[in-house]
């Protein structure tokens, strides 16, 4: 079984939530990345999305933004987060997901990309500009090598469309909670129960919800109807901050609680 | 509608839609209400009645007698978009989309600009039709196209300052994606080129494509037969696409679109996505793209903010690898000085973008010789330049 698919098994048989923690690697490099994102695995993280640094992340707010501007200043490539994913691998069984845009990817070979990713120890691939009309030509090699295909769903996106989408998806669905960017933000969605309950209608895959979640309250009532929260800008900037642990702690608190 | 791409809007290999999810269903939305209102003649009425009283076409097309002379060989004709209304071509496009949102029940137009000539198209038409505006600009571009910003707060349009990345046109339209998604429901968002997301490809040469169905009945009209070549400027490739796609089925008729050659092109500072990138998805398109080995976005650099863009439309891709037509460079010397020769020999006050385009016409019509007919698609006045040019000229540069 997919690590991503057992974890998610596991999580349902204790009644727990899943946090889905977000950091970009090589931010500010290596090294201290690989420091940050070890901390938060140790502190409870259930999945790790592994952000693949891109020079033009348009689905990214500042936060996000500037952390890729500063892994690619240290020199940060696809190569080398392939590496550093080889070297948590050895020592954590937590699934991770490789989260980035689509040229770093189709530059290195969607192909080449697979059969690298699956033997560094990845579990699934979440392209955000890579939408299902133009992600076959990926999802082939994903299969092959047994890496799931993890879409987003976003408000905008009709029933029929999600089913559609999700027809072809492993391992988990990542919900955009707003129209926008990534980014923390002061107030959740407010028609979130609605649309998951619309979500549910057309998948049996869990769900992640994401965009926006930045502490342990917004995580309990963000994951009332979902099976995960997923954290990135809070983490990225908790990061920057050295206190990455503490916010896992709090964040899994928030779910616990 | 002729040469359109596949459902998903790609031009053989490239094109097709590279965006998030959210903005996925509004994209689709946008498609089929185009493709309705492409085939509506209420629609097309009223835009051909717009492009008419309010635009200013048909723009002539002009024959370039001295500019001809000058060059010593085949005749130079221009075709003259630098005559529409707010100086560029651009307008013909914003008035297409314009309609199209009124149509759609949107009350805000968002657009990304660099030159600033489709970021003032936009604002005119917002104003014309009673909307709202919001403009994406990068801080470099603001600088170097001072009257363009002050004409768009005459407008009332809302200029947005783009600080990440290059601060010129890339990231203008980055940060517009961005505004896009989170106002998806209630923003029309206009793309100035034939860059970005199926439609938007397909759409801007549709409005576009009135300047080839003139130039070819015009130049049909004077002469009596078609143009050996013609020459458009290409940054993200709309008024090449728009000329060109009036003379795609004319087998005999080369068309040459110029890119942006900055410093030259073994420099490495230029704009020339078609002669110097490869293939990759940035903006929405698969299509030639500068980027570094690891599929990083390398910066364009040309003199002229316009062309200042390392993508290009994916059509022109798509034609490129076919050989329907070829791409040049044209380096910022040599669209410096076409600037003054044509200023100084025909009073006209080119853009530095079509500078480009008339700098290699010139050269076209040299190497062809007398009998030889070039149209150089002028895309744009220069008065926006004239501050630019001057302090650079001021410093030595």
């Amino acid at each position: 079984m997919n690590r991503l698919t057992k974890t998610f098994h596991d999580l349902k048989a204790s009644g727990r939530k899943g946090l889905v923690g977000y950091l970009t690697a090589g931010d500010p490099d290596l090294a201290v990345s690989e420091a940050n994102i070890r901390a938060a695995i140790e502190a409870g993280l259930d999945v790790l999305e592994l952000g693949v640094p891109f020079s033009d992340p348009t689905a990214d707010g500042p936060t996000i933004q500037e952390a890729s501007m500063r892994a690619l200043a240290a020199g940060t490539n696809l190569g080398a987060v392939l590496a550093l994913v080889g070297r948590i691998r050895r020592d954590h069984a937590i699934p991770i997901v490789l989260f980035g845009y689509a040229n770093p990817f189709f530059s290195y070979g969607f192909a080449a990309l697979a059969a690298d990713a699956a033997a560094a120890g990845a579990d699934g691939l979440l392209v955000v500009d890579l939408p299902f009309e133009e992600s076959a030509e990926l999802r082939g090699p994903l299969a092959k090598h047994g890496l799931c295909y993890v879409p987003l769903i976003a408000p905008t996106t009709s029933p029929a469309r999600a089913a559609a989408t999700l027809a072809e998806a492993q391992g988990f669905v990542y919900y955009i909670m707003v129209t926008g960017v990534t980014g923390a933000r002061a107030a959740l969605a407010t028609d979130l129960t609605e649309h998951l309950r619309a979500l549910r209608g057309v998948t049996t895959l869990p769900i992640a919800v994401g965009f926006g979640v930045s502490n342990g309250a917004q995580a309990k009532a963000a994951s009332q109807h979902a099976d995960a929260v997923v954290v990135g800008s809070a983490l990225v900037r908790a990061a920057q901050e050295q206190r990455v642990a503490e916010l896992v702690r709090e964040l899994r608190a928030g779910l616990d609680g | 509608m002729k040469h359109a791409p596949d459902a998903g809007g790609h031009f053989g290999s490239f094109g097709g839609r590279y965006v998030g999810e959210t903005l996925m269903p509004a994209l689709i939305e946008l498609d089929e209400a185009f493709r309705a209102a492409a085939v509506d003649p209420a629609f097309n009425a009223a835009f051909t009645d717009c492009l008419r009283d309010y635009v200013g076409r048909p723009s002539p097309l002009y024959f370039a007698r001295r500019l001809t002379e000058h060059f010593g060989g085949g005749k130079i004709y221009l075709k003259r978009e630098d005559l529409n209304h707010t100086g560029a071509h651009k307008v013909n496009n914003t008035v297409g989309q314009g309609l199209l949102a009124q149509r759609m029940g949107k009350r805000r137009l968002m657009a990304e600009t660099g030159a600033g000539q489709h970021g003032v198209a936009t604002a005119t038409v917002a104003a014309l039709l009673g909307m709202e505006c919001q403009v994406y600009m990068g801080e470099e571009d603001i600088r170097r196209q001072a009257p363009n910003v002050k004409r768009m707060e005459l407008l009332r349009a809302e200029v947005i300052p783009v600080r990440s990345g290059t601060r010129t046109l890339k990231d203008a339209m980055s940060e517009a994606l961005r505004g896009g998604t989170t106002e998806v429901r209630t923003t029309f968002y206009v793309i100035g080129s034939v860059a970005g997301p199926h439609p938007y490809p397909l759409m801007v040469r549709h409005f576009q494509s009135v300047i080839g169905t003139e130039a070819r009945a015009q130049i049909l009209e004077k002469e009596q037969r078609l143009p050996d070549v013609v020459v458009a400027c290409v940054g993200g490739g709309s008024n090449a696409a728009g000329i060109f796609s009036g003379f795609e089925d004319d087998a005999s008729v080369q068309l040459v679109g110029v890119e942006a050659g900055g410093h030259g092109m073994a420099s490495g500072q230029h704009a020339a996505s078609i002669g110097g990138g490869r293939v990759g998805i940035l903006h929405g398109s698969r299509s030639f793209v500068l980027q570094d080995a690891d599929g990083q976005i390398q910066n364009a650099h040309s003199i002229s903010a316009g062309l200042d863009y390392p993508g290009v439309g994916p059509e022109h891709a798509h034609w490129a690898k076919t050989g329907r037509a070829t791409y040049v460079p044209v380096t910022d010397k040599e669209a410096l000085a076409m600037f003054h020769t044509l200023t100084e020999l025909e009073g006209i006050i080119p853009a530095l973008e079509s500078a480009h385009a008339v700098y290699e016409g010139g050269r076209r019509a040299q190497a062809l010789g007398k009998d030889a007919i070039v149209v150089v698609n002028l895309s744009g006045r220069g008065d926006k330049d004239i501050d630019a040019v001057l302090a650079m000229e001021a410093q030595g540069k």
